[in-house]
């Protein structure tokens, strides 16, 4: 028997799709389409977004409005929105709890999830989930997982969904270089070569898994090396430069979505603030976390607005401004928020099936108020800047 | 009404739901070529080829989570656990996972899977293989646990349990796979939580479920001759948990006796004992009494192993006991 075979055609819906062989060629690496004006300038504001979005958390955190972890993505978000402006719409993707860049790039309302940061009943997740659990379903969007590493599995799920059905989908798998020492990445990375699976799987090395060094936990430092352990494509990128990130995750989806095989990225990138917010940093020095700085993302692409004349110094900050404003509403949006009932801590456990005999349970709240039907996060009016911030 | 053993049942379960539902698969070790460790899985990769009926690396984490990221974007899988002992490497993703992400997102995820596989002891395979883990598993809310005790209930419970949308643990037992028993020719399913009171009698009550639900039925053929009338409560699924009709039944005989394989501390029949005497506190003329494994490890030796699993004596006594 061949260690890979196609999936059978009537197993899904698309299923005239015929699976490529293993031994077809590579895609060519093509990189990414150049970023037009349009595309240049939103890319820009979303960064910014993520950017402003998490100091200003990180502010009303102090203030002792949002309680538990918060683990900031501040100095990585040329990564989630590289890569996302690259996904198609129906793309999974899931990440580790480091999660609040992955919602914003994938276009989530901000509002919705500052009010969950609060643990508001307008929060993206009602209020249940917290700062490391962002879902937003109907946009394939599996937010942020607590348990380093387990996703990473549930990811080669997803992508073995996808063969079933036989569709052109992909999955992106975000974790830290915390992650690679989990068992759950070795049996996830060589299933998804065994199978050919859809999945691009991305570390971000930030350098420390919590306040250990990579050199300290990794035997080897190189990460992207461990692919070629299970025969993966795999690379390095450099993830504070938004067009490296592009290029190297445009090869990677096309290989995923035509040959149906699997890439392991290792994002080279830097957190400039600590694992959450009880980390003072100790362990690294003032001078590292400037000289990473040097190199912020946004900072560049700023650049590359200026000097190819797509933007001059007034207009980008004016999307700070702008930025700032859109925050300022996150924020007012989630303190007039209301707390979530006391009802809300029933619901949401299981689903109300026909096949469950539902006298059993009559009694017990937390399937008496289950819902039928899943939930879709609640849509808000759109958030319209001022008209005076452009001007 | 066909005679199949609980192998078959199980069987035909998995493969009636896999003609009927193109979203069905399964996968684990061993499931396909080999076709399954305990032949449950017999035929099914011949009739759904390699990637419906997915032979998988030794690797249970990755089993249970490939089955929980395909249930989140609208698979059915079907993992298979040799056994519940390895299970336990599974466990991250049956507890975090599984049964988390519907609360944590709102919501906004279902996750229909079936992890299912023999659990509790077979025959001289020691201290590893011999467990019966169902109170990890029941333990833990988000998690629908089933634990059959027929090959009727077997296939009914397993197909309705393929057709719902919560995470299910189904645990069957390797020493009733060649069971016998009537399973009805048409399609059918079974309800999800609905205790089925397997005996009648009026003296006593006990409660028990997958092999040691057969046991208690073996205790009970004893005691009546004896004139004792056992009446045998089989819960057929741990959670939830069909309590009226262990409640009604001890209003009736005023006796209780829980029997179970697991060990006795935090175990299943521990809150079934809490929730007896809870509810049924007037009724009761003696205090509940429970029938365990010893709170030791499985030995190997044979002769230690018997004396370790509740044999229908040892039943047999403690309702003598109960109703002294």
């Amino acid at each position: 028997m061949p260690k890979k075979s196609s999936p059978p055609p009537s197993s899904g819906s698309a299923s005239g799709a015929s699976a490529p062989q293993s031994s077809s060629p590579a895609v060519p690496s093509t990189g990414a389409p150049a970023l037009d004006r349009a595309e240049a300038l939103r890319l820009y504001r979303q960064m910014l977004l993520i950017r402003r979005f998490e100091e200003r958390a990180q502010q009303i955190y102090v203030e002792g409005k949002i309680g538990g972890f918060l683990h900031l993505y501040i100095g990585q978000e040329a990564i989630a929105c590289g890569i996302m402006s690259l996904l198609h719409k129906d793309d999974y993707f899931i990440g580790a709890y480091r999660d609040h860049g992955y919602s914003l790039a994938r276009g989530a309302d901000p509002r919705p999830l500052m009010a969950e940061l609060c643990g508001k009943s307008t929060g993206i997740s009602r209020g249940k989930g917290g700062s490391m659990h962002f879902y937003d379903v109907p946009n394939g969007n599996f937010g942020g997982d607590g348990i380093v590493g387990g996703h990473i599995v549930v990811a080669a799920g997803m992508g073995y969904a996808i063969r079933l059905r036989g569709s052109e989908q992909c999955v992106v798998c975000f974790f830290g270089d915390g992650a690679i020492n989990e068992g759950a990445f070795h049996e996830a990375l060589n299933v998804a070569s065994l199978w050919d699976l859809p999945v691009v799987f991305v570390v971000e090395n930030n350098m420390y898994g919590m306040g250990t060094a990579v050199e300290r936990a990794s035997a080897v430092t190189s990460l992207h090396e461990r692919g070629a352990a299970y025969g993966l494509i795999h690379l390095p990128c450099d993830g504070m430069d938004i067009f490296a990130v592009r290029d190297t995750f445009a090869d990677a989806f096309a290989r995923a979505r035509k040959e149906k095989k699997p890439t392991f990225v290792e994002v080279k990138t830097y957190r400039y603030r600590g694992h959450s917010m009880s980390d003072p940093g100790k362990y690294r020095t003032k001078e590292e976390v400037e000289k990473w700085q040097e190199q912020d993302p946004i900072a560049r692409l700023g650049v590359f607005l200026l000097d190819q004349k797509f933007a001059q110094p007034a207009d980008l900050e004016a999307i700070d401004a702008e930025v700032n404003l859109e925050v300022d509403e996150c924020i007012r949006f989630a303190e007039e928020s209301p707390w979530p009932p006391a009802e809300y801590m029933y619901e949401d456990v299981y689903v109300k099936t026909p096949y469950i005999n539902w006298r059993a349970v009559e009694k017990d709240p937390a399937w008496e108020l289950s819902l039928p039907e899943d939930r879709v996060p609640v849509d808000f009016e759109p958030f319209k800047a001022p008209a005076t911030v452009k001007g | 009404m066909a005679i199949l053993t609980m192998r078959e049942a199980l069987n035909q379960a998995m493969r009636e739901e896999m003609q009927r539902d193109p979203n069905v698969f399964l996968l684990g070790e061993e499931v396909g070529h080999y076709q399954g460790a305990y032949k449950i899985t017999s035929g099914l990769v011949q009739e759904f080829g390699d990637w419906r009926v997915r032979d998988t690396p030794i690797a249970e984490e990755m089993i249970a989570g490939v089955a929980v990221g395909a249930a989140w974007v609208g698979m059915r899988p079907i993992a298979e656990m040799m056994t519940f002992n390895f299970a336990l490497l599974a466990l991250d993703m049956m507890v975090n996972h599984a049964a988390k992400y519907r609360y944590m997102s709102g919501g906004q995820i279902r996750c229909p899977m079936v992890m299912r596989g023999p659990s509790g002891a077979a025959a001289q395979v020691a201290a590893q293989h011999s467990q019966s883990l169902e109170s990890y598993f029941s333990h833990v809310p988000g998690l629908v646990v089933i634990m059959p005790s027929t090959p009727k209930d077997a296939k009914g419970l397993l197909k309705a349990a393929i057709r719902d949308d919560n995470p299910v643990v189904f645990m069957e037992n390797e020493v009733l796979y060649n069971i016998k028993g009537e399973v009805p020719d048409e399609d059918y399913t079974i309800p999800i939580g609905l205790s089925e009171v397997k005996r009648t009698g009026h003296h006593v009550t006990i409660v028990a479920w997958s092999r040691m639900c057969y046991q208690s039925l073996l205790a009970a053929d004893i005691l009546a001759k004896e004139g004792i009338e056992c009446e045998v409560v089989d819960p057929r699924t741990i959670r939830p948990l069909d309590e009226a009709p262990i409640f009604e039944s001890v209003r009736k005989t005023n006796h209780c006796v829980i029997v179970e394989e697991a060990w006795p501390q935090a175990s299943v029949g521990a809150y079934i004992s809490d929730r007896v005497q809870r509810e049924c506190f007037d009724d009761l003329d003696a205090p509940v009494m429970r029938v365990n494994a010893p709170d030791v490890p499985m030995p190997y030796s044979k002769v230690l192993e018997k004396l370790y699993v509740p044999q229908p004596e040892k039943i047999a006594d403690t309702v003598r006991k109960v109703l002294a």
